[in-house]
């Protein structure tokens, strides 16, 4: 009854936390085992392929993961959640003073947004703004014209890790003031514990910002296996049944940032599905179609 | 319901202080409304809820509904001992660097101190030495006169004097590298053995200094280090028990020393040898007076204890019996000192005072190994097998 688990690496805490539950299901009882992926796209064709038995999946990863499996008749079994990837929202915000005082105020205008791939700070606000009539379109194709364009000026930080790296996201929140006004945006993009968070850290100072749209809830990372066996049930098993009391995970899932593993829902993802169909980010298929993206 | 208002006060700038306050008095499955006039409130408590673990229920007044998970943290807790005292008899490696009397969280890496059993470092009077040492902190700047008018000392005299300096910072240095190893092993639940050790240290880090500058003062050269007094020395460092390292250096080593300190003070030919080495054997009494005193008291918990204690000196003693022990040019910079010239009649003096001085030290130490425990057939014994270098 032997699992292996893919995680992407974003951050150096991901080899404390998995090495710390790997010592934990193996006490367990799970003989259990991961490896760690530089980007999310590789680790959803390995899950896809089988060469691993369960993927700690971004949301974006998800929708690859089911297009891919769905052509070529892989079942996927989701195992689990954290309770803190539950109904987000992302939001677009405008310096307070700002005479932008609706979405379609920002015709003509500049938003800012996460890394290409980063479906908090990017896919789902822009998606927002096309369902308000708005027409998102990329800098490099020059400015947009009389209607309804918006440029979109993207920071590309930790292209690959879908958005886990949130240095693109808070360079984004900071264009809203750039002291030099070719650097300066009109609109954010962000998720909302990042609203809270940059508020917080200063980033945007309080009541720097005003919130000019948000997004429906969406959820966020998901666990998914290929298949099913024993060994994934177990893990599943053992992960839901984590106690925040217990000392030794404690650590762990603080740096994971949960307080419990919750039964997998599927039921958040349709906006996330709708944002990667109209930036054509992934195909039906499943494959990368986004103009540029290389992880 | 309980409710909570947080006027204007956004989350971003302190209102989760707020309502986490609210909700801790909340069982699992309460609601607490929300209300407040910032314009992001719903954004910002939805996030906040997430990421502690409670539910955010935004149909109407927003709420948040208290999870189960965030109280778990405390779940596993303890305290760690009483503040106020006692301390435990034993010091729990899992407290870590916490507070004495501190709920604390269960996880986080142990400790690791070697020292971690109250009878093997308490004393009952180190909460009153450690008091008594704050309140006793003078500042080598402005508790010496070092401006005082320069009397006329001899050359020869002036040379015993920077002599004698020489030794005292080598010893000193000692006495402070000891109580510091100490410290770095102590659990820290004893706290006040703690703070009394530390201020032990920074009282040998003045006398190191006031010593060092008396010795400099005549501009001249620094004395001799002599390879006997550093094994005399080594010896001290090597002691690996805090007990006997404690019972070596503070209640033999130091207390010898009291009378030394005395005798130079009564013998200095100025001011400032007088007032530098009355200073420190002011200190010096505190740090004998903690070693007497645990000494003591673990000899009153365990009477097999002071075997342990013979053996370290009777160990030493046997260590240094190959050794020249005290320096020479020491002994005769005492005898000089007390003679005050080199007139045979003066020396006779010097050497008769010198010889005293032995004979009180001795009475000393004999007077210690009783109070702490030892038959007076055996205290005379021990205190005649204590290293010739005094310290």
């Amino acid at each position: 009854m032997n699992v292996l688990l893919g995680a992407v690496a974003y951050d150096q805490k991901v080899v404390t936390i998995w090495n710390g539950f790997r010592t934990w299901l193996r006490a367990c009882g799970l003989d259990f085992d991961y490896v760690l992926y530089s980007n999310y796209e590789r680790q959803v064709e390995d899950l896809v392929n089988g060469r691993i038995d369960v993927a700690w999946n971004s949301p974006l990863a998800w929708v690859r993961a089911r297009r891919l499996a769905a052509r070529r008749g892989v079942p996927l079994t989701p195992l689990t959640m954290r309770d803190t990837d539950c109904d987000l929202r992302s939001v677009i915000v405008v310096r307070s003073d700002s005479a932008v005082r609706s979405a379609s105020d920002l015709a003509g205008r500049i938003v800012a947004t996460g890394a290409v791939d980063s479906p908090q700070a990017t896919l789902l606000p822009l998606s927002l703004l096309r369902s308000l009539g708005l027409s998102p379109g990329p800098e490099a194709a020059g400015p947009c014209g009389p209607g309804a364009g918006v440029t979109v000026r993207r920071f590309d930080v930790g292209v690959g890790l879908h958005g886990d790296h949130i240095g693109g996201e808070r360079d984004a929140a900071r264009a809203l003031f750039a002291a030099d006004p070719a650097g300066r945006v009109d609109a954010a993009c962000m998720v909302d514990s990042n609203l809270l968070l940059f508020g917080r850290e200063g980033t945007l100072p309080a009541g720097s910002v005003r919130v000019l749209a948000q997004t429906p809830l969406y959820d966020h990372c998901t666990m998914t296996a290929h298949g099913a066996s024993p060994g994934i049930a177990r893990l599943g098993e053992l992960l839901l049944g984590m106690d925040y009391a217990d000392a030794a995970l404690r650590p762990l899932l603080d740096l994971e940032g949960l307080k419990e593993w919750r039964p997998p829902r599927l039921s958040g993802y349709a906006p996330l599905e709708r944002a990667v169909d109209e930036a054509g980010f992934y195909d039906a298929d499943g494959e990368v179609t986004a103009a540029g993206y290389r992880p | 319901m309980a409710a909570v208002d947080l006027a204007d006060l956004g989350l971003d700038e302190g209102g989760h202080l707020l309502v986490a306050r609210a909700v801790a008095a909340l069982a699992p499955g309460e609601r607490l409304t929300v209300t407040g006039r910032h314009p992001a409130l719903r954004l910002h408590l939805a996030a906040w809820c997430r990421a502690s673990g409670h539910q955010f229920a935004g149909d109407g007044t927003p709420a948040v509904v208290k999870g189960g998970a965030a109280d778990r943290r405390w779940a596993g807790a303890a305290r760690a001992g009483d503040a106020a005292g006692p301390p435990e008899a034993r010091a729990d490696q899992r407290w870590g660097l916490a507070a004495r009397g501190a709920l604390v969280e269960a996880g986080g890496p142990p400790l690791g101190a070697h020292w971690s059993q109250r009878e093997h470092v308490w004393a009952d009077i180190a909460p009153q030495l450690y008091a008594a040492a704050a309140a006793s902190q003078w500042d080598p700047a402005t508790a010496v006169d070092w401006a005082a008018p320069a009397v006329a000392v001899p050359a020869d005299i002036e040379r015993a004097v920077v002599q004698l300096m020489t030794y005292l910072v080598e010893n000193e240095q000692a006495a402070l590298v000891i109580p510091a190893r100490l410290l770095s092993q102590l659990h820290p639940h004893y706290r006040e053995v703690m703070q009394l050790l530390a201020s032990q240290a920074a009282d040998e880090a003045r006398h190191v200094e006031v010593f060092t500058r008396r010795a400099l003062a005549s501009g001249g050269p620094l004395g001799t280090s002599s390879a006997g007094g550093r094994a005399s020395l080594q010896t001290l460092l090597d002691e690996p028990d805090f007990t006997t390292a404690s019972f070596l250096l503070s209640v033999l080593g130091e207390g010898t020393f009291l009378d030394l300190l005395r005798f130079i003070a009564d013998h200095a030919p100025d001011r400032v040898t007088a007032d530098v080495t009355t200073l420190a054997a002011r200190d010096e009494a505190r740090h004998v007076a903690f070693g007497v005193s645990h000494a003591a008291h673990l000899a009153a918990c365990d009477r097999s204890y002071l075997g342990t204690l013979r053996q370290a000196v009777e160990r030493r003693h046997a260590a240094l019996q190959d050794t020249a022990g005290l320096n020479a040019e020491v002994f005769d910079s005492l005898v000089l000192l007390a003679a005050g010239s080199w007139a045979p009649a003066a020396i006779r003096h010097g050497w008769q005072a010198v010889r005293d001085l032995r004979a009180r030290m001795d009475e000393g130490r004999r007077r210690r190994l009783a109070y702490i425990g030892f038959p007076d057939d055996e205290a005379t014994e021990l205190s005649a097998l204590h290293t010739r270098n005094f310290m």
